[in-house]
């Protein structure tokens, strides 16, 4: 078995430009041409020579499920049989569509070889359906991606084969005119293109893959919804589903494993519009292979998946719960159907994540002022440099926090509740005395701005000597004010002295 | 005697179906094509014509099977029809259950559908012929930019084709053409020529329907592309193809 290792960096993106340039010549074989950075085992072509042994006719399973590993180490003739139906199906509750399908479901049955395989494939166009089709598999060197070779009359069966060339996870996809109404249809697939030594073995394999669905009716309107051209060229499609439908993976559909266990899944992008930012809420995928490739990213939240493009991902589970599959493009899984259910059973572990521990009130700014004005006043004050703007800056802070509930923001307190600091009369009449009234409280009948108020201030004194400072300067210097510093000491003295007969409870 | 010659009629009667076949006449002119004469923007040019009403029926051409049983589905030679063809009658002579008689028939092939209409002294409209007569609706000879008018094409290919097609007899459109979009698609005498005809498309291709490229070119006038979608119907198919619902009428000069 020779294994030439021809450094085809561009084929793969040619392969997927050919079906659309018009100029087949497009697909034409690159010469080898050695990739500068890149390692040669990711680029390896695998032609290993012709097919060996019987033919193999391939498993093909419906979404979500997988075909079993190849596991084989010889390159076989691989025999692909693929019904074209045309049928009408539920896209959601009490919502049905005319699906083109290949196999019968949305997306198509999943096809699985091995590189360097030799596949000869057959599509079959079911007798009673309306229209031609054909594929073209994003995994096929050659014209169209066999769309050239395959284009079916209805009742009539196109046979045609390839070379998997190169490994990977390839989206298959009808290219008859109008391209984008057959795949918007549900005319597309996976194509998985093992390496020749297979994946690594893990618990479960998945087949996932997107879709947006264009109905002239409204989403969720009920009955038969036709398909809506405008809607589609607007690329504002009604649904945006994971595998045809909505509800296709969730409730009892859902995707399962135990905790504990490795999940692959491969998750295409049919479109025909959109680009997926494909994530799983809960998870950090452990390893994506994006669009497909060989080379592997690991730790990703969010991969993206083109329209007409495939990625691999894996995680492992550790919690138990229900993850959820989003487009995080988001409105598209809340409103537009975009979402799917991995249900992961299996004990806890609360050392990984602990589920809900404790509820409590949460104030916000009020309670937990922005307080780097403060440490800044603080840190100048022990420096000996503080400014009086240091101290107002420092003060308005503090009195945002434990003021402002009753004096209000704008210092003009509360009619007959609370008394004005703004412009205050008592307040400019004994600036010192506002030290006493913070630290001690002030109960009684006083008057201010020519109001008489009768109530109870609690005594401040959970205020350290530099916050109480701070405050009245900023007080002192505010809304109409006379001005004038407080300083730390002074507080302290205050607070050292006896209380006033004014002092209030709980002094 | 007198029985004998009512049932000699009768077979005459039977044997001269094309009789009873209403034709419209249509006047023609300019028309502008999902197919532009010239490959690029020019208009086609259709001569007067006149036009079956109505798809040849199962009774229609039973009876013209009957006439020439060098048709028959068992001795039809296989180079003129597939398998398929005429595959839900009865037999080669009878319709059954599965074809009645006022249904269009489906399931015969170009050349089949060309030899009956020669019975009739008529030939296969043109694509252009068709096309012409089927831009008409009800009220109008062009409703083409009329979104309803394609709304009601593109409704038919979205339905499921699993039900029994309905009778023949559907509502006139302004030339007084019936069911000439629905409920089968139509043979035309060009139907193999359509791709390549236009040799002056700029993809020089004649594959090029089949893919992306059509979708992306041709198809930018949105108006277009459900008519388009009936080129690529008739572009999958072989001269000896059939299918369970491509049917035919028939055409004459004017």
């Amino acid at each position: 078995m020779s294994r030439s290792p021809l450094l085809v960096v561009a084929a793969a993106a040619l392969l997927t430009l050919a079906a659309c340039s018009g100029k087949p010549q497009a697909a034409a074989k690159t010469d080898a041409t050695p990739a500068a950075n890149a390692p040669a085992e990711h680029v390896t072509r695998g032609d290993f020579g012709p097919p060996q042994g019987e033919p193999i006719h391939a498993v093909l399973t419906s979404p979500p499920h997988v075909p079993p590993p190849v596991n084989r180490n010889y390159p076989a003739k691989v025999i692909v049989e693929l019904e074209v139906i045309e049928k009408e199906m539920p896209i959601s509750e009490g919502v049905s569509y005319t699906f083109w399908t290949f196999g019968g479901t949305v997306p198509g049955s999943f096809i699985r070889v091995r590189q360097g395989d030799t596949v000869e494939f057959h599509l079959k166009n079911a007798p009673d359906s309306k229209m031609p089709h054909n594929i073209d598999l994003h995994g096929v060197t050659g014209p169209g991606g066999g769309a050239a070779s395959s284009f079916t009359a209805p009742g009539h069966a196109s046979q045609f084969t390839f070379k998997a060339l190169n490994q990977g996870i390839y989206v298959y996809h009808c290219a008859t005119a109008p391209v984008g109404m057959h795949i918007a249809n549900g005319m597309y697939g996976l194509i998985l293109v093992e390496p020749p030594e297979g994946l690594p073995k893990v618990d479960h394999e998945y087949y996932v893959m997107q879709g947006d669905f264009y109905t002239t009716g409204k989403y969720r309107q009920k009955g038969l919804q036709p398909f809506d051209m405008e809607k589609a060229i607007d690329e504002n499609p009604t649904y945006v589903l994971f595998n045809g439908k909505e509800g296709a993976l969730t409730g009892d559909n859902a995707l399962t494993a135990k905790t504990n266990e490795t999940v692959r899944l491969f998750v295409g992008n049919g479109g025909p519009n959109l680009v997926s930012s494909f994530h799983v809420i809960g998870e950090i995928f452990d390893k994506v292979q994006p669009e497909g490739g060989t080379v592997a990213q690991h730790n990703v939240q969010t991969t993206l998946i083109p329209a007409g493009g495939a990625a691999t991902v894996e995680f492992h589970t550790d919690v138990p719960g229900s993850y959820v599959l989003v487009d995080h493009s988001i409105f598209r899984a809340f409103n537009k159907g975009a979402l799917g259910i991995l249900k992961v059973d299996g004990p806890e572990d609360k050392t990984i994540y602990s589920g809900k521990e404790v509820d409590y009130v949460y104030l916000g700014d009020r309670s937990e002022p922005n307080l780097q004005a403060v440490s800044t006043a603080a840190k100048a004050h022990a420096a000996g440099t503080l400014t009086k703007d240091e101290q107002i800056a420092a003060g308005k802070q503090l009195f945002t926090g434990t003021c402002s509930v009753c004096h209000q923001a704008n210092g003009e307190g509360l009619p007959n509740v609370f008394p004005p600091l703004a412009k205050s009369d008592y307040l400019a009449a004994d600036p010192k005395r506002a030290i006493e009234v913070v630290l001690h409280g002030l109960q009684g009948k006083i008057k201010v701005n020519g109001h008489e108020y009768d109530s109870i201030m609690p005594p401040m004194n959970q205020l350290t000597d530099d916050e109480v400072a701070n405050i009245l300067t900023y007080v002192l210097n505010s809304w109409g004010n006379p001005g004038g510093q407080i300083s730390k000491e002074e507080a302290a003295k205050v607070r050292a002295a006896p209380a006033p007969t004014t002092a209030s409870q709980g002094h | 005697m007198r029985a004998g010659l009512a049932l000699v009629m009768f077979g005459l009667m039977l044997a001269l179906p094309a009789a009873a076949a209403d034709y419209a006449a249509l006047p023609g002119g300019s028309f502008t094509s999902v197919l532009p004469a010239d490959g690029k923007a020019a208009a086609a040019q259709v001569a007067p014509f006149r036009l079956r009403t109505e798809p040849v029926t199962n009774a229609e051409f039973l009876a013209f099977v009957k006439t020439h049983p060098e048709w028959r589905r068992d001795r039809v030679a296989r180079i003129l029809a597939d398998q398929r063809y005429l595959s839900h009658w009865a037999d080669a002579e009878t319709l059954g259950s599965e074809a009645l008689p006022r249904q269009p028939v489906t399931r015969v092939s170009w050349f089949a559908a060309q030899a009956y209409c020669e019975s009739e002294g008529a030939r296969l409209p043109s694509w252009y012929e068709w096309e012409y007569a089927a831009a008409a609706d009800a009220t109008r000879r062009d409703a083409r930019s009329d979104p309803a008018w394609r709304e009601n094409l593109l409704a038919w290919y979205s339905r499921p084709s699993n039900a029994p097609l309905p009778d023949v007899g559907g509502a006139p459109n302004a030339y007084g053409v019936r069911d000439i979009t629905q409920p089968v698609w139509e043979w035309v005498d060009d139907f193999n020529a359509l791709l390549v005809a236009s040799d002056s498309r700029d993809q020089n291709d004649p594959d090029v329907l089949k893919f992306c490229g059509a979708g992306a070119v041709s198809l930018q006038e949105k108006e277009n592309y459900a008519v388009l979608m009936r080129i690529a119907m008739l572009s999958a198919l072989k001269a000896a193809d059939t299918t369970n619902n491509m049917g035919f009428r028939c055409a004459k000069p004017e």
